[in-house]
């Protein structure tokens, strides 16, 4: 094939894909609104989905339009994510590069790491009230002990030969850790937020389902008590675009920070 | 000594001596810090117990009956549908993925399936799960369902997938049949994989098994958190919550030397 001209053959794995998709969507339709198999407060028809995610972009729907209640829940991810990485990496590098420091820390794991942070949501209740401090503070639980954790890996399996390499050519303790130890391990801490970013938006919507003023789990947990199908349809689907496009959004910034490594 | 760190971290090696004071310290440190804050008075004890409290709250929990049962009687319901919505993951999951990863049509139909509906939050199936199955058995067991399927399902399919050529061809060479294939060289293949997926999925699962409690139950850890923390008594809470890290720590001990076993058995990385 000549270079430049992109080929015009359809995979048959993309057909497949698409034929299977267009099936579903067939079905969905037949059994909610052609032939009416099922009860629609059991499962809603096409139009009745349409119909709320024009009410909450419109009119919104649990206090606030899916923009507003989408951003709020981004926010908190953001927010929760930012201070786990702050505060969780330099822990994990610091334990990683100190075996003291390891000896230290390690048991406050051992006791702190079995619990999920879904678990926390009540205790962050009674502490910080239905607000925003509670959630960014159980996101920032879900991810701050993969973020050190993977650090601590990611320290531990950078190869020593490259810091004596680094030594032998006059390098610092600090320039050691700048220049070899801390990218050597951001591929394994890349790989923990990966993880923890997916569970950051599940402690999320259980925190926001327990109790919230605004937000996705807001807008699921109303339309669950309003028996209101369509909405918790349309809000399934904003959290999977959101979780979507963050875990879309760090891959960006991974390709941006290991540009030394050719793309996987 | 001035070179102790040259090597860098692996250079360095504690004696016991150092690695367990400092191991005592980190617990010390724990607990104390934990003591202090709540018996100082800096934090008022109906916001944060001391340890001792908490202890005795087990103690009690254990013995007289709170949110309507004693504390063994909801660590065992919240252990049951762990157990049930687990197994249901596992076999649906794996056996689906073994197949996906060997007949190529399963996959090219399953994956979009799969992948539009990845990235929905397991917890944001509740409000769906109780629509559908009610808050009784069948809500939470859809909850766990969804949380633990997407790794047994990978897990397999990947095993499925990197199971050597040769080896599938050399059994098609001696005329076995395809379920010959799946059941003596695929699935001894996948093995290494499926259970480090079992792990993830077990993990998994147990987590939202306690998201859903905390949403829609009557029993079990995750209500007991609730009505906890419904009367503001964090040392329920807190008493909750040990069970839950207690149980998560035991599922992952067993599958973890389930994982050690198998390797020495098989001799597979």
């Amino acid at each position: 094939m000549a270079i430049g001209v992109p080929p015009l053959r359809i995979s048959r794995a993309v057909l497949v894909g698409a034929a299977t998709i267009a099936a579903v969507l067939v079905l969905w339709w037949s059994v909610t609104s052609g032939l009416r198999l099922l009860n629609p407060l059991r499962l809603p028809a096409p139009a009745e989905v349409w119909a709320a995610s024009q009410q909450i972009l419109d009119r919104g729907y649990a206090g606030a339009t899916l923009w507003q209640h989408a951003v709020h829940s981004l926010g908190l991810v953001a927010r929760g994510f930012a201070v786990a990485i702050i505060t969780g990496i330099p822990l994990g590098l610091l334990m990683g590069w100190s075996r003291r420091a390891e000896a230290l820390v390690n048991p406050i794991f051992l006791l702190l790491r079995p619990i999920p942070a879904l678990a926390w949501i009540p205790l962050a209740i009674v502490w910080f009230g239905l607000g925003d401090t509670g959630k960014v503070f159980v996101i920032w639980l879900t991810a701050f002990v993969p973020s050190v954790i993977n650090a601590f890996t990611g320290v531990r399996q950078v190869d020593p030969v490259l810091i004596a390499a680094a030594r032998t050519q006059g390098a610092s303790t600090a320039q050691v850790i700048r220049h070899v130890v801390i990218p050597g391990s951001m591929p394994m801490i890349f790989t923990g937020l990966r993880l923890s970013l997916q569970a950051s938006w599940t402690t999320l919507v259980a925190a926001e389902l327990v109790g919230a003023f605004f937000g996705l789990g807001r807008v699921l947990n109303i339309a669950g008590q309003d028996i209101f199908p369509g909405m918790i349809i349309v809000g399934m689907a904003a959290v999977a675009v959101c979780g979507a496009l963050t875990t879309w959004l760090l891959g960006l910034l991974e390709r941006r920070v290991i540009n030394w490594r050719p793309a996987v | 000594m001035a070179n102790r760190n040259f090597l860098g971290p692996s250079g360095t090696v504690l004696g016991p001596v150092e690695f367990w004071l400092l191991t005592l310290a980190g617990f010390g440190l724990f607990f104390g810090t934990w003591s202090l804050v709540s018996w100082s008075g800096w934090m008022p004890p109906n916001l944060l117990p001391s340890p001792l409290a908490v202890w005795e709250t087990l103690v009690r929990l254990w013995n007289q009956p709170f949110a309507g049962h004693v504390y063994a009687e909801h660590l065992t319901a919240s252990i049951g549908r762990f157990l049930m919505g687990w197994a249901i993951a596992v076999g649906i999951g794996i056996p689906l993925g073994l197949l996906m990863g060997w007949y190529r049509i399963l996959d090219e139909i399953i994956t979009p399936l799969f992948d539009s509906i990845r990235f929905v939050a397991p917890l944001a199936w509740v409000p769906l799960a109780a629509l559908w199955f009610g808050t009784g058995i069948g809500g939470p067991l859809l909850i766990i369902f969804v949380g633990s399927f997407a790794p047994c399902l990978i897990s397999a399919y990947r095993g499925a997938r990197l199971v050597e050529p040769r080896l599938v061809e050399a059994a098609q060479m001696m005329g076995a049949s395809g379920r010959r294939i799946i059941q003596h060289v695929l699935v001894p293949g996948a093995m290494p994989s499926i259970i480090s997926g079992l792990r993830v999925s077990a993990g998994l699962g147990w987590q939202s098994l306690v998201g859903s409690e905390l949403i829609v139950v009557g029993a079990g850890l995750g209500y007991l958190m609730v009505q906890g923390q419904g009367n503001l008594a964090t040392n329920i809470v807190i008493a909750g919550m040990i069970g839950i890290g207690v149980v998560g720590f035991v599922i992952d001990v067993a599958l973890r030397s389930v994982e050690a076993w198998f390797r020495r058995r098989w001799g597979q990385a």
